[in-house]
């Protein structure tokens, strides 16, 4: 296979995230983040030649299908425009359509948007647990939340985690997300506050769960050789892979599974490819920051064990021993990651962007020094669509594997 | 006349109050219908592929892993093992009222495992049911009394 376009991100924008943004429409709140993207690659809306729309379920926010309300407002009457959906992974599946985009030649410059209100209606889960059949899986009270909590418990009972391990992997989250003004959850707190937030689905409690936000991302990606140009340092995208599996999660538990679900034993397969593509060899010491898809706490330990960052049941144990600390041997989302804020329709692209930032050198009071690559993933449907996305501050990518 | 900015503030931010009343008849399918029929006779029934070996819970047409059809159809076990479980303390709308367990069982003979509500244990104090509720544990299906073909015409019992 040839060598694709290099590609990289030139400029990023995000809204504030938090429960609600009244001052805006969906639409309105989509245009935010593209001025301030464009803004921040110094582009004007004649130059991005294609918009892919990072949307995932409508049902949030209620209006159906509302990536066709946004287009003018994306500035892209008159371009090619696609949605991309594959839930929590939404906003990854939607950076991987336009990295093709540009890697393939057919477009030199690319803008991925997308905005989400979680808080329209009252009870996300009641529009989450939509997302089973309606004849096996969505009469038995699955939600994401539920669905997350069974996870946790196979992975508690398979490694022996604690509650409190849960615990301080949120209040790494919270601590971090203090140097991000686009946090939704923020603040100093402690083991005990965690574990006396009040129960939801066994082990977690309510501070082991994602806040529902509202806002909106936008990330600018052009030919390698044009973020030179406009850029003064550009975060190269080196690898991009994704996997999915079926929806039954019945399918990935027991001596017949092919993968176990509560080790999100599908991630490995997606991680392998993407390192191929980056040249990465040993994550650990090769990457300096990591933005990983952590709607719960939960997701931390499968996550980080699947990326290859250390062997199978020991996450939890270097967690507890600060490796993933803002000054361990790799940051795990600087921003606070998902935990903090939850835009599920772009919390993928999130991921990216400020991936991206670190790369880019414009992450503030979140930056990592000397970020020479830095990891992006995303998570969607029954914990059954993966994406990685390695962002360098050189191009460093290679073809794909046939 | 006289004329406002458009960057000036808005009186307070208004909202539209909206509801979705939409309704919908699925076709279930041929591997459902067999599937619902046989809860009304109080037996669950799994699909079978002979190139794999693989016997699934929910049925499936074809086999995902030789991508051939099930061709034959065999009756689960009626006891099974848990592979995963959680107890709901929390209210969530258009759910059932907490608290309620729920597992994935994977019954006897059968490949996969099929998520269902567990009855008859007290939750109380949820990490002691949770760890009555670990993987590997063993437990039995029970049928309600007139079942209507429905996924909740049964639920898991300890065993």
């Amino acid at each position: 296979m040839t060598v694709p376009c290099q590609v990289a991100v030139i400029g990023v924008g995000q809204t504030a995230y938090r429960s609600r943004h009244d001052d805006k429409t969906y639409a309105e709140l989509v245009q935010q983040a593209v001025v301030l993207a464009l803004d921040d690659a110094g582009l004007h809306p004649d130059e991005i030649d294609a918009v892919v729309f990072s949307m995932a379920q409508t049902t949030f926010m209620g209006v159906a299908d509302a990536d066709k309300w946004a287009v003018d407002h994306a500035w892209a009457r008159g371009k090619p425009f696609m949605r991309v959906n594959s839930g929590g992974a939404t906003g990854g599946s939607a950076l991987h359509a336009a990295h093709d985009h540009v890697a393939s030649g057919q477009y030199s410059t690319v803008l991925v948007v997308g905005a989400d209100r979680i808080t329209e209606t009252p009870d996300a889960q009641f529009v989450l647990n939509l997302i089973w059949d309606p004849l096996y899986e969505q009469q038995v009270a699955l939600n994401t939340v539920t669905m997350t909590a069974l996870g946790a418990q196979r992975y508690m009972h398979k490694y022996g985690t604690t509650e409190q391990q849960y615990a301080r992997v949120v209040v790494r989250g919270r601590r971090h997300a203090m140097n991000n003004p686009s946090a939704h959850l923020k603040g100093l707190i402690d083991v005990d506050a965690v574990m006396a937030s009040p129960r939801i689905s066994w082990p977690h409690k309510l501070f082991d769960i994602c806040p529902r936000s509202a806002g909106a991302a936008a990330v600018v990606l052009t030919r390698g050789d044009l973020a030179r140009e406009r850029c003064a340092r550009p975060a190269f995208i080196n690898g991009v892979s994704g996997v999915s599996n079926t929806v039954f999660m019945g399918d990935r538990m027991g001596p017949f599974a092919q993968t176990d679900f509560a080790e999100f034993g599908e991630l490995p397969l997606a991680a392998a490819e993407c390192y191929r593509q980056a040249g990465i060899t040993d994550p650990m010491r090769e990457v300096q920051i990591a933005e990983i898809y952590d709607a719960f706490s939960s997701f931390h330990f499968p996550q980080l064990e699947s990326l290859g960052f250390c062997a199978r049941g020991n996450a939890q144990f270097l967690s507890d021993d600060g490796a993933f600390d803002m000054d361990g041997q790799v940051a795990v989302n600087p921003s606070g990651g998902t935990l903090c804020a939850h835009p599920i329709g772009v919390t993928g692209l999130v991921r990216v962007a400020e991936a991206a930032r670190q790369v880019m050198q414009r992450a503030g009071a979140m930056q990592v020094p000397g970020v020479r690559n830095a990891l992006a993933t995303a998570a969607g449907g029954s914990s059954q669509f993966f994406t990685v996305t390695m962002l360098g501050d050189e191009p460093r990518r290679r073809a794909p594997s046939a | 006349m006289s004329t406002a900015d458009s960057t000036t503030p808005a009186t307070a931010p208004r909202t539209v109050r909206d509801e979705w009343l939409i309704h919908y008849e699925y076709p279930i399918g041929e591997v459902a219908a067999r599937f619902f029929d046989a809860l009304k006779q109080r037996r669950i029934v799994a699909t079978h592929c002979s190139a794999s070996g693989m016997t699934y819970l929910p049925p499936r047409a074809y086999c995902e892993r030789s991508f051939e059809r099930c061709d034959s159809t065999v009756d689960a076990g009626l006891e099974g093992t848990i592979e995963a479980a959680t107890i709901v303390s929390a209210a969530f709308e258009n759910l059932p009222p907490p608290p309620y367990a729920i597992a994935y069982v994977r019954l006897d003979g059968v490949s996969t495992a099929m998520v269902n509500f567990v009855h008859g244990i007290d939750l109380s104090d949820v990490p002691a049911a949770a760890q009555r509720l670990r993987p590997g544990t063993r437990v039995r299906v029970a049928f309600v009394d007139q079942p209507q073909g429905r996924v909740t015409d049964f639920h898991y019992l300890l065993a």
